[in-house]
């Protein structure tokens, strides 16, 4: 069992890709995930860990070396946040194509404009069809073991996908909170040694990223949905693991007092632990509330979701993002969509929420409770609204 | 060549066998070819130097002729022929 510290969540996943014996790291710092590039370059300047930090130039660089870096062999790694993971764009799915098992941390923030650096979801939710396993973390121990964890996934033989670990900038990469950091030893034990599909190697001469016309890109995009679909086989598997031997179990949505419940509430991310202190709240009051929890954003969990949400009449769907002129959030449309053709399903409600790191009270989440309850004649469901917005 | 089926493909579709690309016809795309008029070519090997394909190849007697199984039918050739010498005629 690792050490209990308290330590600034940034800096502690830092610490925890520290521990996975990594290659190579090229980050650009960019608020407010900077701590995690600062920290990892201590580490490696400090001698720390046995690895290269290339300092780039921007996001744009960051990414292309870590795909070249990647397709010799070397263990990857980057992390980035709001427009440094826009500038990635253009990139993120030839590392998924690539097949490349980069792994990435995502300090989650509000895209410009107007310029913001707090909290949101709007940088990754653009990034959505990039191709790469797309976890949530609530809390600083999630990033810790999620950030280990995504090495593991990533280079799984039936896997070997990147993954990026959305973390909530601020509210969870600048708080200072107490967890387990698992030992070097508990690591090695658990993280073996990436074996790559292949590699660049002037002695076996191979070709990455070549080019391919009509005649096979539906092939070759065929074959990245079926990698990326089966991948959650083998994240149940790691995370199993991880629960066996840290005793820390995961899973891609995680459900607070559903048995009973009359009407759920959805959340990704680290509003979940608000969110639950409001579903406690709204118990001890007798009103009879239940809370989802999504996890794992891709590949997404269809069965997972349709069974916790089976016996539901009314369900609250949360996003920290919008589709302009779209159906609303998101998360809305995805858990709307998985729900189409079930003979049973609730009537969905949508929030737009906590923008641009607008802070959410527990009020907040007992308001959208009630709103919901007081609609007896349906007419809010299947619109979305943004919460709190002065009218 | 069969086309592979998307379980055929190799992980990351890494090409391995190096200079595979040569199987690849490229003539395939071509809607006109180049056609020589020998008797207005000057042997200037200019086709020669401006194909982007690099599939004109120069023959014993010095004419020149276009490897139809790589060349794309882009009509460099016949644009930058300052003999006039080729002409680009469409495919049937």
């Amino acid at each position: 069992m690792g050490k209990r510290i308290g330590m600034e969540v940034a800096v502690a996943v830092a610490e925890a890709v520290g521990l996975c014996n990594i290659d190579m790291a090229a980050v650009y710092p960019i608020t407010p995930q900077s701590h995690i590039a600062e920290h990892l370059s201590d580490l490696v300047a400090d001698g720390r860990i046995d690895a290269e930090f290339v300092t780039v130039e921007s996001e744009h660089s960051a990414m292309s070396a870590v795909i070249g870096a990647s397709g010799t062999g070397a263990r990857s790694y980057t992390a980035t946040s709001s427009q440094g993971l826009m500038y990635m764009h253009e990139l993120l799915p030839i590392a998924s194509a690539m097949r490349l098992p980069i792994c990435m941390a995502i300090a989650n923030r509000a895209v410009s404009g107007p310029l913001n650096i707090l909290n949101d979801h709007t940088d990754i939710m653009p990034q959505r069809d990039s191709g790469w396993i797309s976890i949530f973390v609530e809390n600083g121990q999630e990033a810790i073991d999620m950030s280990i964890m995504s090495f593991k996934i990533a280079e799984h033989k039936d896997v070997m996908l990147p993954v990026n670990v959305n973390i909530d900038g601020f509210q969870l990469t600048h708080m200072v909170e107490p967890f387990e950091m698992p030992t070097q030893e508990e690591v090695n034990q658990f993280l073996p040694p990436f074996v790559p599909h292949a590699t660049l190697h002037p002695s076996k001469p191979v070709t990455m990223g070549a080019f391919a016309m009509s005649d096979y890109f539906a092939e070759i995009m065929k074959a990245k949905d079926e990698a990326l679909k089966n991948s959650k086989k083998v994240i149940l598997d790691v995370w199993n693991e991880w629960g066996k031997l840290f005793g820390r179990k995961y899973q891609p949505v995680e459900t607070y007092k559903i048995e009973d419940a009359d009407v759920l509430m959805l959340t990704m991310g680290s509003m979940g632990e608000t969110a639950q202190i409001a579903i406690d709240e709204l118990r001890a009051k007798g009103v009879k509330a239940g809370l989802v929890k999504l996890r794992l954003w891709r590949p997404f969990p269809l069965a997972e979701i349709k069974a916790v949400l089976k016996n539901a009449k009314k369900l609250i769907v949360t996003d920290r993002a919008i589709s302009f002129g779209g159906p609303g959030g998101p998360v809305f449309s995805e858990v709307k969509s998985a729900l189409y053709a079930e003979a049973k399903r609730p009537l969905i409600y949508n929030y737009i929420y906590g923008l641009g790191g607008r802070d959410m009270a527990v009020k907040d989440f007992t308001g959208m409770f009630e709103k919901v309850l007081a609609d007896t004649t349906n007419q809010e469901a299947d619109t979305y609204e943004f919460w709190g917005v002065r009218e | 060549m069969a086309l592979k089926t998307w379980k055929e493909l190799p992980i990351g579709c890494v090409v391995s066998e190096p200079g595979s690309a040569s199987e690849y016809h490229t003539g395939s795309w071509r809607s006109q070819r180049p056609v020589w008029n020998d008797t207005k070519c000057i042997k200037c090997g200019i086709c020669y130097v401006y194909c982007p394909e690099g599939c004109i190849q120069q023959s014993e007697d010095g004419f020149f002729q276009a490897n139809l199984d790589y060349c794309k039918g882009c009509g460099i050739c016949a644009h930058e022929c300052w003999p006039h010498a080729i002409s680009m005629v469409e495919e049937g």
